[in-house]
């Protein structure tokens, strides 16, 4: 356990660091004018650091080989692939932004910013430590470089007051939440001794006491707050309407991957031998997230408010994955989440494609009225990701949510499946809405602007992923995540 | 000394002030400021706790663990304050009611 072999392990989070540190020159150096060329030159490095983690995703990564830093990280396959993930969600959101920012009439106030592309950089490198850390000092590193990067980009249109407020909310619940988070650990370093997961986890075997069992919550509090499951979610839909709309595609898929990953880690790593105490916790969240976001997002106006809740429903169908608290559950959740980021990035690729000719973006249900007659091919891809989304088949939404339902009811806990499964059928409700809007209601014909190529190609692709077309794909992504899912239940 | 003040003294203070700091998120109604300050009390409620319980363990984690999170806390409030700067130019206001361009 040299650092040679540390350095080795990390490649692709040096990668990341190194090639954020010269864009960070670059823009200091060339300014707002060479946003573009920094943006793809981030691209590159994103897929030069996903092209490291291939060989330990082929092969798996399992053991104590894994372990980096004297045990701080754990570079094994479920930090493999939750990184695989992060960086293509991460790819997506960059190749999207130019297209936003820099249209026609969007004169300077709202052009692209250089630092968009280096604090993209500087999330995910954040959410790499996350998704890998095996002590609570470097999830804690983590969590705080990717919500410090996170809160900025809320912000960054900075003329805009909407994006102002969202930064300035994001950030005053992003802090409360690493505050309670903290607490909690601070809480089980006093009662069992250490921070590193294993010595956590040693110290929690046997009856939790007060002390323990008061961290455990904590802890878990937080990282709901991180995910925004129920109740832990009142900021998602403000953050999400008033952040700039590549931003909100990227807080929508890479964050929550991390998060998702993170809690996943911590529930199976530190609290593996109390698996009932977290196992009640999350089973809560999970069914009240995908109740609230279904029934929240009925009656909303606006679209990127609507996705909002349409991501607390999705995190509750993951985290019902969670809950199952076995190797299959954690599969289907690591599947799930594939297949949702392929969804979000569509989504709202799809939003940043209604603009008027002016460049303004359209955010509304009545913007969008007879979006069939007036804009065929946006209104059928935005149909096909609402259907996906809604978990409609034969599209690839409906397969995420089956397997979770299949570990779910193998696991007996067949009247959780079914409350989740009465939830979705109301959430069916506001996907359905917008065939009502855009195919039978008047056309206002008011979407008349061009998009970008970037944006007909990743609309393309997601559009692919999760057509029918996209079961291909299944029989490597359930290797994949199984791989992953049995790294992650190794220590118990 | 040591008689007197124990382990369990310190930890009261920390959650006080953690409570402190919670309730100064929510219940405050007048200024953002205010908020940041409340979110400096929960970390240092931490800090307290994080070296109480290195003391009384003779373990110097927690006293390691200590000072990243003074670090961060200190990069957590420029931010903060940076973009509270830039709402207030927006805005002209930093009342916490006035938070509120976006509801639903």
């Amino acid at each position: 356990m040299d650092f040679a072999s540390s350095f080795a392990l990390t490649t692709a989070e040096l990668i990341l660091t190194g090639a954020g540190l010269v864009l960070l020159l670059w823009t200091a150096w060339a300014g707002d004018k060479a946003a573009k060329p920094i943006a793809y030159a981030a691209v590159l490095a994103f897929f030069a650091a996903g092209f490291t983690l291939v060989p330990g995703l082929h092969d798996g990564a399992i053991g104590p080989a894994t372990l980096a830093f004297g045990g701080l990280l754990k570079i094994d396959s479920f930090a493999l692939f939750s990184k695989a993930l992060i960086y293509l969600a991460a790819i997506g959101c960059l190749l999207v932004a130019p297209g936003f920012f820099n249209s026609d009439a969007a004169g300077t106030e709202r052009g692209m910013r250089a630092e968009y592309a280096v604090l993209v950089l500087f999330a995910a490198l954040g959410m790499s430590l996350m998704v890998s850390a095996n002590d609570f000092m470097s999830l804690y590193l983590g969590l705080e470089l990717n919500s410090l990067s996170a809160y900025v980009l809320a912000s960054i249109l900075r003329a805009d007051t909407r994006s102002a407020e969202a930064g300035l909310k994001y950030f005053v619940l992003g802090a409360l939440a690493s505050g309670i988070l903290l607490y909690g650990v601070s809480l089980l370093y006093g009662f069992t001794g250490g921070t590193d997961f294993a010595g956590v986890r040693a110290g929690l075997t046997g009856e939790l006491g007060t002390g323990a069992l008061f961290g455990l919550i904590f802890v878990m509090a937080g990282l709901a707050f991180k995910i925004a499951a129920v109740p832990f979610h009142m900021w998602t839909p403000d953050v999400y309407e008033g952040a700039p709309t590549p931003v909100t595609a990227f807080f929508a898929t890479a964050p929550k991957v991390a998060a998702v990953a993170l809690t996943a880690r911590v529930v199976f790593e530190v609290f593996g031998a109390q698996v009932e105490a977290w196992r009640q916790i999350v089973m809560f969240t999970a069914l009240a997230s995908i109740v609230f976001g279904a029934l929240g997002a009925i009656g909303q106006e606006n679209l990127k408010r609507l996705l909002a809740y349409s991501s607390i429903n999705n995190v509750g169908f993951i985290l019902l994955g969670l809950a199952v608290a076995n190797q299959a559950g954690a599969a289907s959740m690591l599947v799930y989440l594939f297949i949702y980021v392929a969804m979000s990035l569509g989504s709202f690729t799809a939003l940043l494609m209604l603009r008027s000719k002016e460049g303004d973006l359209y955010e509304t249900f009545g913007d969008i009225a007879g979006l069939a007659v007036t804009r065929p091919a946006i209104a059928w891809g935005l149909l096909f990701l609402m259907f996906s989304l809604a978990g409609i088949p034969p599209l690839l939404g409906f397969y995420s949510k089956f397997v979770v339902f299949q570990a779910t009811v193998e696991a007996g806990l067949v009247a959780f499946a079914a409350i989740a499964i009465a939830a979705s059928v109301i959430g069916a409700f506001y996907y359905i809405k917008f065939v009502k809007v855009m195919f039978f209601d008047e056309p206002v014909d008011l979407v008349t602007g061009k998009s970008g190529t970037a944006h007909w190609v990743l609309l393309a692709v997601t559009a692919a992923i999760i057509s029918p077309i996209g079961y291909l794909l299944t029989p490597s992504l359930t290797d994949l995540a199984g791989k992953a899912a049995g790294a992650l239940f190794l220590t118990i | 000394m040591n008689e007197i003040i124990g382990i369990e003294h310190y930890l009261v203070v920390g959650a006080i002030l953690f409570v402190l700091g919670v309730l100064g998120i929510f219940l405050n109604r007048k200024n953002v400021i205010v908020i940041l300050m409340a979110v400096e009390l929960i970390l240092l409620a931490v800090n307290i706790n994080f070296v109480a319980f290195s003391a009384f363990m003779q373990d110097l984690v927690g006293q390691v663990f200590a000072m990243l999170v003074l670090t961060v806390a200190a990069g957590e409030a420029a931010i903060g304050l940076a973009i509270l700067v830039i709402y207030f130019r927006g805005r002209g206001t930093i009342a916490v009611d006035d938070v509120n361009r976006m509801r639903g």
